[in-house]
């Protein structure tokens, strides 16, 4: 949690326009290794914007993007994923058509060192690969409390359950930084509280950093070590929980004036 | 797990119905009509399982199976007419016209989804339906004859000049004549079962999970690593490569065949296969290649309600394999299968 650790995610000057509408200017964010970053600000601030920035959903207009020591720019969706950012998606995406396990299996393609000839011909090489995956992939949906529920289809789960795989099949492709995209909308506060504990155990146990963007303020103020928020595209304030529940620019930017 | 059963199912009625069939055609009892409908069988559930991984699985519309069957079809007959002096046995060749139909119906599947497969939407579609077009005319405009100095060709008529004892394997619109039956109906069973073995075991891998996700959620599958292109392009050619296969051995079942056979009807058909089988659902598609390619002519004797019976068929297949509350209903049954083995397996 040292401050003297190299960050894993640092970004500068990072703006994007779509036409002639800036949905995000001027942004930086640094985040260290094993941090739990807030992303906060009300809606149509560009938060999701900046993730869809971040993995290469949206090509930035602007700024740069350094990961991991590596500057991002021209780096596909893919890349980026291989290179260790998982997200979730605030409408959710799941693979709703395929069961909880395969959603989680389909996380691990990236270790995956056997060829389609041994898949077909199911030898030595794939079994034992596909043996190791379905072992971690049940792991996972155990830490998500998804374990029961692995051979329905994702589809078929309920909405917190839902955003709960979310977050396991982003884990399976073992990131170093997780980009959780308002994981408690939608659930009750039993649900929230759970939440908090997983976010905060899976961080420590995977030693990952997560930013989150939030609504609910109890649990961004509860598990955000720092939050950076957002208003029309621009860094309105940065600070730890208690810094930012006090700063009058951003009770003025949610209550509105 | 729960695919196994399925997947069961579908081997054991190819495989029953081999044997039965068979017998009938050994001891005389198959009428001369259905046994000529054996191998075009095989070959069009060949043809329907490679496309049902690339509609069903991979979720992209190819309106162009035709086109790569006709690929493979008349490579195929090349193929063993130009192996004919130095094979002889007609099983290697007919193996090998099938891998070689195969390979080639593959490269154009590779050449067509590179600019293709990299768009979302429904191009892929167009460009298939085109394709199968543009492939008809081409063979239909080919003249190819081998000689001792190697092959000749010509979209001229008359144009191949041969040396004594060369022949002709492509006659423009007349296509292939005086081709060597070397295509069995038990190749045409183990071509299916290839295929099917092929599809299952992939589907049941990483890529087989990749190509789902893809077509889920395109934008979920990439935030996961997954490249949406190259999973498509692996369902598409796998597709194209099995229409190849199955088009050599359709060939190799007939003394003459023209082009115009591999028409835009036929893509239709299969595609028909495929989605009144069931989308994604390999059994289906045997059953309903099966059936819709024999009823027509078991219900020939009677004329007045052939359409009416047929009709009724095609409507309720549509309605078992498709139907929501059916896939929910079955769902339901394999779920509580699966808790009674749990709660047994407990005590
Ligand atoms: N693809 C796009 N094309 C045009 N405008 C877009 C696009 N994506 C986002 N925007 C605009 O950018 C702004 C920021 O949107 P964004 O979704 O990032 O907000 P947000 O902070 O995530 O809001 P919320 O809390 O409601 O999720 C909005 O005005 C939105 O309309
Ligand atoms: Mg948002």
């Amino acid at each position: 949690m040292g401050k003297t650790d190299d960050p894993v995610l640092k970004v500068e000057g990072l703006g994007i326009d779509f036409g002639g509408l800036t949905a995000v200017n001027d942004f930086s964010l640094t985040v260290y290794p094993n941090e739990i970053r807030g992303l906060i600000g009300p809606n149509g601030a560009g938060k999701t914007t900046v993730f869809n920035m971040l993995t290469k959903v949206y090509d930035p207009s602007r700024g740069t993007i350094i990961f991991d020591g590596k500057d991002t720019s021209g780096m596909t969706e893919v890349e980026i994923n291989r290179a260790g950012i998982a997200r979730t998606f605030q409408n959710i995406r799941l693979f709703s058509g395929m069961t909880v396990l395969d959603n989680v299996r389909a996380g691990m393609n990236g270790v995956i060192t056997y060829g389609n000839l041994s898949a077909v011909l199911r030898l030595p090489s794939f079994r034992k690969q596909e043996k190791e995956i379905r072992e971690r992939s049940v792991e996972l949906l155990e830490i998500f409390g998804l374990k029961d529920d692995m051979d329905l289809l994702a589809g078929n789960l309920p909405y917190g359950a839902q955003r709960r795989l979310e977050m396991a099949r982003a884990m399976a492709t073992g990131p170093k930084l997780l980009l959780l995209d308002e994981p408690a909308a939608g659930m009750n506060p039993q649900e929230t509280e759970e939440l908090m504990d997983m976010v905060r155990s899976i961080r420590d146990r995977f030693d990952i950093s997560i930013l989150l963007i939030e609504h609910d303020m109890q649990l961004v103020m509860g598990i955000c070590e720092k939050i950076t928020v957002l208003n029309y595209g621009m860094v309105l304030s940065e600070g730890t929980p208690s810094e930012i529940q006090n700063d009058p620019q951003v009770i003025k930017a949610y209550l509105g004036d | 797990m729960n695919n196994k059963r399925s997947q069961i199912v579908s081997f054991s009625i190819i495989i029953i119905l081999y044997a039965v069939l068979e017998i009938l055609l050994k001891t005389g009892n198959l009428s001369s009509l259905f046994s000529s409908l054996l191998i075009p069988v095989c070959c069009y559930m060949a043809a329907a399982i490679g496309l049902n991984l690339n509609v069903g699985i991979s979720g992209e519309l190819n309106l162009g199976q035709a086109g790569f069957m006709s690929i493979g079809a008349f490579t195929g007959i090349c193929v063993s007419g130009m192996l004919s002096g130095v094979i002889s046995n007609g099983v290697i060749r007919l193996v090998t016209a099938m891998i070689v139909g195969m390979i080639l119906a593959g490269v154009f599947g590779i050449l067509i989804g590179i600019p293709t497969l990299k768009l979302s939407g429904d191009y892929l579609a167009i460009v298939t339906l085109a394709f199968g077009e543009i492939i008809k005319s081409l063979v239909t405009n080919l003249y190819l004859g081998m000689d001792s100095r190697g092959l000749h060709f010509s979209f001229v008529q008359n144009k191949v000049s041969l040396e004594p004892g060369g022949k002709m394997l492509l006659n423009g619109a007349m296509g292939a004549t005086g081709t060597e039956r070397i295509a069995s109906f038990t190749a045409g069973v183990i071509l299916v079962l290839i295929c099917l073995a092929f599809v299952y075991n992939l589907m049941d891998s990483g890529s087989g999970r990749a190509i789902m996700a893809a077509r889920d959620n395109r934008i979920a599958a990439s935030s996961i690593g997954i490249d949406v292109t190259r999973t498509k392009m692996l369902a598409f050619v796998v597709s194209a490569g099995m229409a190849g296969a199955a088009g050599a051995l359709y060939g190799l079942s007939f003394s003459t065949l023209e082009p115009r056979k591999f028409d835009f009807n036929l893509s239709i058909m299969i595609l028909v296969y495929v989605v009144l089988g069931g989308l994604g659902n390999m059994t289906g598609t045997l059953i309903a290649t099966m059936l819709l390619v024999t009823l027509p002519q078991m219900l020939r004797g009677l004329s007045d309600f052939r359409m009416l019976i047929y009709a009724i068929v095609l409507i309720a297949m549509m309605l078992i394999t498709n139907n929501e509350k059916v896939k929910i209903f079955i769902e339901k049954m394999r779920l509580r299968r699966k808790e009674k083995g749990a709660g047994n397996g407990e005590n």
